[in-house]
């Protein structure tokens, strides 16, 4: 039994030229051949032995990782000095190298700068060992506490909505398993046994007095008037691990919601119902697939409906549209499925509806921004070839007779809308040169100005290379926070091109803070970011207190540069944010880190046009309005949730 | 015999005891046992002491007693020595003489044993005592060396390398041929046979033929001998098998095998009408066949009670009788506290009653059967601060919830934090007030959990100035400048292993890497004793539920028997053949629980010395021991993630607890019995039905006196509740006296 489990264990002995290299290492020249395989033999006998002994002090140290000092204990036990002095936390990253037909592996050392050491201020010291105490169940209960993991991990969620009848108790799942390896039992009889037991459906769909009060106190924080209460909820609902109870009624809310009050044009609970979907949707335990039948219809309403409130021509329902598609091309990015085919249903219908001679400004709108929101890839296939058309209906509203102020306001926001996204997409895909009549020959009535963008775009691009590699220059101080201003560099290497490496914002950041990150000191321009997912970059953000939404991906590419820059400036923060927030629930305080507002150089010049001003001042507090507004001119994509200290 | 003595006769008692391991040992020779130094011996030189037990050494033995006038001893050494060559073929620890003590049944025991022996033909012609223990060792100069060739040498009758897997391969076709119930009792056969051929071929230098025997038959053998294999795959010198650890235990225990005598009689026929020789050698020599009547056992009672490295326990290794009944309590007035009445008038009266009728009423009234005698062996007298503490505890008794399927315990969780991986034992106080960690660091860490702040003892210099006639002299004493809510205690030169408060909370104990226990006061935060004689880290310690005595066991595979005022062990219990991972005292006090990295259990009597439980069925090294509070059964966790539960009184494994799926580290049971909490590597803490699981159980006269159990199929019906930790495995648990389960671990993010 058990054959192929069990791999081949007689033969692993280290190659002899292992032993050739080592012994040339101490000056031992012509090792014969037989001696190399009695030698390596007797090593990989030796070397077996002590790792099998280092594995009992690992199982007695009660830990999962075999480390150095385990081994160090083996050899004491053998009565072989230790390697003192030798330890790593990490992994030993051995190099490769082969070359004149010889093979090794050897251990990069780097040289070191002792000045470098020494100058470099001390670490911090590393934090006592504390005792924490929590409820891990109370009377057989376990309590959904941060302390806790989630009552139902996402995987059993998902297992649950899709195959009810396998579902167990947690920790059950595994049963299976043990069941192989053990290969002692009877299995049969016992899966039998189980399956009977696993039809009783055990989902209940009663919440407790606690849950019901909870449900309450959240639903009227979201829509009620009072910002930090919502602040406080939406917060709530993004990162508590025990809402999955719950999710169908805040479901069944946020649809019945958008249903009643489109049709009473109240905008400013559609744009809270749809920051709530935001915050289910940063819930990193809640698995919404179930409920997207009630979410997608709620937010595409939100895209597109004619009239969203109830002055067309002063609100501003255009922010809430954008937000709105991001929020639904984000859900097409993370659910779309072969089997749901989320995005492609969806880009049907947004192109159905644009087709459609008949529609209005504000759905036209909508569509055009739910399609370009799906990425560069759509705007290239479907809006781009339609620019001549669009242009031409806008022509006819900006220059012909003056039919409503409603459309002219209409017009306006889809032409700048459009000039936004396609300016990215062309500067990024057409060759130069940038020629006005080309342009028009090839965009018809919008051709001169896309031009004038497109060049915008260009030499914003250039210009933010530029001034890249001269403030790099400039600040070559010694950073306090050496790994985050690493891990941003990291962050933006991976993705983007070279010269944006070293990112002057990112220093400045830094620098400008030389305290630690925890000690906030707070004059009026810093802005606490609070951790939201990180897999959710570069695609939309919540400023608190107002509806702000900053420039995404697919339009900030109109000034690639800028966005590139700005995004990997915010890097290293939402990496540090996932670290914190990584830490055990509430059991520290959450890590705060503080963004200096971010750097206007660039801003200046750039002409924004994402025109997303906050929608109802009257809600807002005037800094986080401000923040709204600065990060929206920098055309900086923040990935968090921006708080006003 | 009195473990507790002082003065002179201190060196004489030690005497005794070492003559007393020899004797345990089945005819193993401790010839050092001459020293108070002698501990050492028991250290550490890996030799065996060897097989057939030359005379010779014997001799210089009785001889070298004899010089230093132990004429007890020699009398029972004789005895001994007399007996092992009578019978050709020592029986085990059982019947040998219990030292001075003597318990009553043992004569009976032995009796048995031999009869049964007789009945068996197997005795080997010339085959050494079984089960030696490795360890306890003939430390006498250079005897190392022929010992180890001693060992070797029964290796080295040759026969073809060339016919070994014939050899092999035809056992293998005739057992798969025999009958559905008999091919399950033969295939045991299978392991050890494979082991031992592989081990003649790497002896004889057969080395290509050894490797090819390995390849083409480990893949046979069960998954749970996969760690065994490794070892052996390892081997393929004959120079390896010097100082291997593994093979010694092989070459000098004999594996145990329980097999009816329908399917004995079924393979010797098969064996003998093929002239197999050399497979019949190799049985004779290296196994010990444990022949029973009755039905052949199946394939799933097989499995359960198979996995140690020395194949199952002998039957008549759990022959012994084990008092596993509770100590009477002393009769202590319970002072009916006031406040107690008026609050719960109705309540608390009857209450106060009903659990001392459950848990201790049955005994203070009369002696109950199964328990030892009050005086078997010395415990402490019971301080007044004892009485307190007694009174303490019945009264939070009377608050204790009642637990059971549908009453679960709540667990409040304790999790270590910043620990970087480094925490490695964790233990509670009886009453939860304190709890002490240790760590890879060295350190020991001690945390109040209550409000009350941990005070030291002034300096001598202080304390003079101490009005000593004033009525809170105890409270003055103590220094309240430096409370804290956590001390820490340095000391020790390694990871910290094991840990284990005193029942009156005045000491700690704390085992660790370098060798060492050490004991520390909670009065003045400072190291009192440290105890040397384990020579290799230390698994674990224990203190008695009596305190006084504390147990100690680690990878020298010795475990030893301390009381906190000798600075030399008062009892080593040598048996096990790898690593002392865990160890536990019993409820009464009178014995001693040890798991081992061989995947045995076994329990020890501390009056005699002798191991009287051998209990089997683990697939991995065991981690974790708990006894019943009622003392009657006890639970065992190992790295296997299962549980097992076993009947004390009658060595049986009564229950099997699925669930787990990794190293169980933390098990108790509640104080009522009721409930069993397992917690884990899995970061998980599981509760069980244990009522329910020692309820089903039939223990009819038959499957007592085979000890073939048939388990209940499903444990998940025992499964009460699955709490999982974030990511923070579970390494201890308590009870509180209230019923409340604590947990701990390091939160490892």
């Amino acid at each position: 039994m058990a054959e192929e489990r069990r791999p081949k264990q007689c033969t692993v002995v280290l190659p002899t030229e292992s032993m050739k290299a080592m012994a040339e290492s101490i000056g031992v020249g012509q090792l014969q051949e037989e001696s190399c395989a009695a030698l390596s033999e007797e090593v990989s006998y030796r070397i077996k032995e002590i790792a099998q002994d280092a594995l009992k002090f690992m199982h007695h140290g009660k830990r999962r990782k075999l480390t150095t000092s385990d081994i160090d204990h083996a050899l004491k036990l053998k009565n072989v000095e230790p390697l003192y002095g030798f330890q790593s936390q990490e992994f030993i990253p051995f190099r490769f190298a082969s070359g004149g037909g010889r093979e090794l592996h050897f251990y990069e050392e780097k040289e070191v700068d002792l000045s470098d050491i020494i100058n470099t201020p001390l670490p911090r010291v590393p934090l006592d060992v504390s005792l924490k105490a929590h409820w891990l169940s109370i009377e057989g209960v376990q309590p959904a506490i941060p302390e806790n993991p989630p009552p139902a991990p996402k995987e059993q969620q998902k297992a649950e909505s899709t195959e009810p009848l396998k579902v167990v108790k947690p920790g059950q799942e595994e049963e299976g398993s043990i069941q192989k390896g053990q290969g002692a039992i009877s299995a049969e009889a016992k899966g039998k046994k189980e399956g009977l037991m696993r039809m009783k459906p055990r989902s209940t769909h009663e919440l407790s007095v606690e849950q019901q009060l909870y449900y309450k106190e959240i639903t009227e924080a979201c829509v009620g008037s009072c910002e930090a209460k919502r602040a406080e909820a939406l917060q709530s609902i993004a990162t508590d691990p025990g809402l999955y109870q719950m999710l169908p009624r805040f479901s069944t809310f946020i649809s019945e919601g958008v249903r009643v009050n489109v049709v009473q044009n109240n905008l400013a609970l559609l744009i809270y119902l749809m920051r709530m979907v935001k915050a289910l949707m940063d819930n990193p335990t809640l698995y919404l697939e179930k409920y997207l039948h009630e979410l997608i219809p709620a937010v595409v309403t939100c895209i597109v409906s004619k009239q969203l409130c109830l002055r067309p021509d002063v609100d501003n329902h255009w922010a809430l549209r954008d937000f709105a598609a991001r929020l639904m091309a984000q859900s097409c990015k993370t659910f779309s499925t072969t089997t749901n085919n989320i995005q492609s249903r969806i880009t049907k219908t947004f192109t159905k509806s644009w087709l459609d001679e008949k529609t209005q400004w504000t759905t036209r709108y909508g569509c055009i921004a739910g399609l370009s929101e799906l990425g560069p890839d759509v705007i290239k296939t479907l809006i781009l070839p339609r620019l001549t058309v669009e242009g031409a209906r806008i022509k006819a509203v900006s220059e012909g007779p003056v039919v409503s102020n409603i459309d002219k306001i209409g017009a306006d926001h889809v032409q700048s809308l459009l000039l936004k996204h396609c300016a990215s997409v062309i500067a990024k895909t057409r060759p130069l040169p940038d020629n006005m009549e080309q342009y028009r020959a090839d965009y018809g009535y919008l051709g001169p100005t896309l031009c004038s963008h497109v060049v915008k775009a260009r030499a914003q691009a250039a210009l933010q290379a530029q001034q890249v590699n001269r403030t790099t220059l400039t600040i070559t101080q010694p950073r306090p926070t050496l790994t985050v201003s690493q891990s941003g560099i990291g962050g933006s290497g991976g993705s983007r091109s070279p010269s944006i490496i070293k990112v002057p914002s990112s220093l400045t950041l830094m620098s400008t803070r030389p305290g630690t990150p925890t000690q906030p000191s707070p004059p009026a321009t810093k802005y606490i970011v609070m951790a939201t997912s990180a897999g959710a970059s570069s695609t939309q953000q919540v400023l608190d207190g107002s509806l702000v939404i900053t420039l995404s991906s697919s339009s900030g590419s109109s000034v690639t540069s800028t966005v590139a820059s700005a995004t990997s400036t915010l890097q290293p923060l939402v990496k540090l944010e996932s670290r914190a927030a990584s830490g055990l629930g509430g059991s520290r305080p959450l890590q705060k880190y503080i963004v200096v507002s971010l750097p206007t150089s660039a801003s200046s010049s750039l002409e924004s046009k994402s025109g997303m001003l906050p929608p109802s001042s009257s809600s807002t507090s005037p800094i986080s309005l401000e923040a709204g507004m600065k990060m929206d001119h920098t055309g900086c994509v923040p990935n968090g949730t921006l708080l006003p200290i | 015999m009195a473990a507790v003595q002082d003065g002179q006769l201190n060196m004489e008692v030690e005497k005794d005891i070492k003559t007393e391991i020899t004797n345990d040992g089945s005819g193993n020779i401790n010839a050092n046992s001459s020293s108070p130094g002698s501990t050492s011996s028991g250290g550490k030189s890996k030799s065996p002491a060897g097989s057939g037990e030359d005379q010779q050494t014997l001799l210089a033995v009785l001889q070298f007693l004899k010089r230093n006038k132990l004429t007890e001893s020699v009398d029972i050494l004789r005895r001994e020595a007399g007996l092992s060559a009578d019978a050709d073929d020592s029986p085990v620890s059982d019947s040998a003489g219990a030292g001075s003590g003597g318990v009553p049944n043992v004569s009976a025991d032995g009796g048995d044993a031999n009869s049964l022996l007789s009945r068996v033909s197997i005795a080997t012609p010339f085959a050494p005592p079984a089960t030696a223990p490795p360890k306890v060792v003939a430390a006498s100069g250079g005897e190392d060396q022929p010992d180890v060739n001693v060992v070797l040498s029964a290796y080295s009758q040759q026969g073809d390398p060339v016919l070994y897997p014939l050899y092999y391969n035809g056992l293998k076709k005739f057992i798969e041929s025999v009958l559905d119930c008999h091919r399950a009792e033969l295939s045991q056969v299978f392991y050890p046979l494979f082991v031992h051929m592989y081990l003649e071929l790497v002896y004889n230098n057969h080395e290509n033929e050894a490797k090819q025997f390995f390849e083409k038959f480990s893949g046979d053998q069960e998954c749970y001998y996969e760690e065994d294999l490794r070892i052996l795959s390892s081997m393929s010198k004959k120079e390896h098998m010097k100082g291997n650890e593994t093979m010694l235990d092989f070459r000098t225990s004999k594996f145990v095998l329980r097999i009816s005598r329908d399917s004995y009689q079924l393979l010797k026929r098969h064996l003998q009408e093929r002239q197999n020789n050399q497979i019949w050698n190799i049985i004779q020599e290296h196994l010990y066949i444990d022949i029973f009547d009755g039905m052949p056992r199946s394939k799933s009672q097989i499995d359960a009670m198979s996995g140690s490295l020395a194949g199952e326990g002998k039957r008549d290794a759990n022959k012994a009788k084990v008092f596993y009944g509770l100590l009477k309590e002393p009769e202590i007035e319970v002072p009916l506290d006031d406040e107690d009445e008026e609050a719960e008038n109705e309540e608390g009266k009857p209450k106060k009653k009903k659990p001392k009728k459950d848990s201790m009423g049955s005994k203070s009234k009369k002696q109950d059967p199964n328990a030892p005698q009050q005086t078997r062996i010395p415990l402490p007298e019971l301080k007044d601060s004892d009485k307190l503490d007694k009174i303490m505890n019945m009264k939070e008794a009377t608050k204790k919830i009642r637990l059971g399927p549908d009453n679960l315990p709540s667990i409040c969780f304790y999790s270590f934090l910043n620990a970087y991986q480094g925490l490695t034992a964790v233990d509670f106080t009886d009453d939860s007030s304190l709890i002490a960690g240790g760590f890879a660091d060295s350190t020991v860490r001690v945390w109040s959990v209550t409000p009350k702040k941990l005070r030291r003892v002034k300096s001598a210099a202080d304390l003079s100035n101490i009005d000593k006639e004033s009525d809170d002299v105890l409270e003055r004493i103590m220094d309240e400048k430096t409370a804290s809510e956590s001390k820490i205690l340095y000391g020790h030169s390694g990871p910290v292993y094991g840990i284990s408060f005193s029942p009156d909370r005045n000491y700690l104990l704390s085992s660790s890497e370098d060798g060492t226990v050490r004991l520390w006061s909670l009065q003045t935060f400072t190291c009192l004793v440290g105890y040397k004689g384990h020579n290799y880290p230390v698994w674990d310690t224990q203190f008695s539920p009596y305190g006084y005595y504390f147990i100690s066991g680690g990878h020298d595979r010795v475990a030893r028997l301390w009381a906190t005022d000798h600075y030399q062990p008062l009892r080593m219990f040598a048996g096990h053949l790898a690593d002392i991972t865990c160890t536990l005292f019993h409820p009464n006090s009178n014995y001693v629980a040890t798991g081992s990295a061989d995947r045995t259990i076994r329990l020890w009597d501390v009056l005699t010395g002798n191991c009287v439980r051998i209990l089997t069925g683990h697939k991995g090294p065991i981690h974790s021991l708990a006894f019943s509070p009622n003392g009657k059964f006890m639970a065992s966790g190992a790295t296997d993630g299962r549980v097992l539960l076993w009947d004390v009184g009658h060595g049986l494994m009564v229950g099997e607890l699925k669930g787990h799926t990794d190293t169980i580290y933390a098990l108790k049971f509640s104080r009522d019995g009721e409930i069993l909490a397992s917690g884990s590597m899995d970061n998980t803490v599981k509760l069980w039905d244990t009522l329910k699981a020692f309820d089903d159980v039939e223990l009819d006269d038959f499957t007592a006196a085979t000890g073939h159990i048939h388990l209940p199929e499903n444990s998940q019906e025992l499964l009460l509740g699955t709490y999982m930790t974030k990511s923070t495995p579970v390494i201890h648990l308590h009870f509180t006296r209230r019923n409340l389960l604590l947990a701990a671990g390091a939160y490892n993010p």
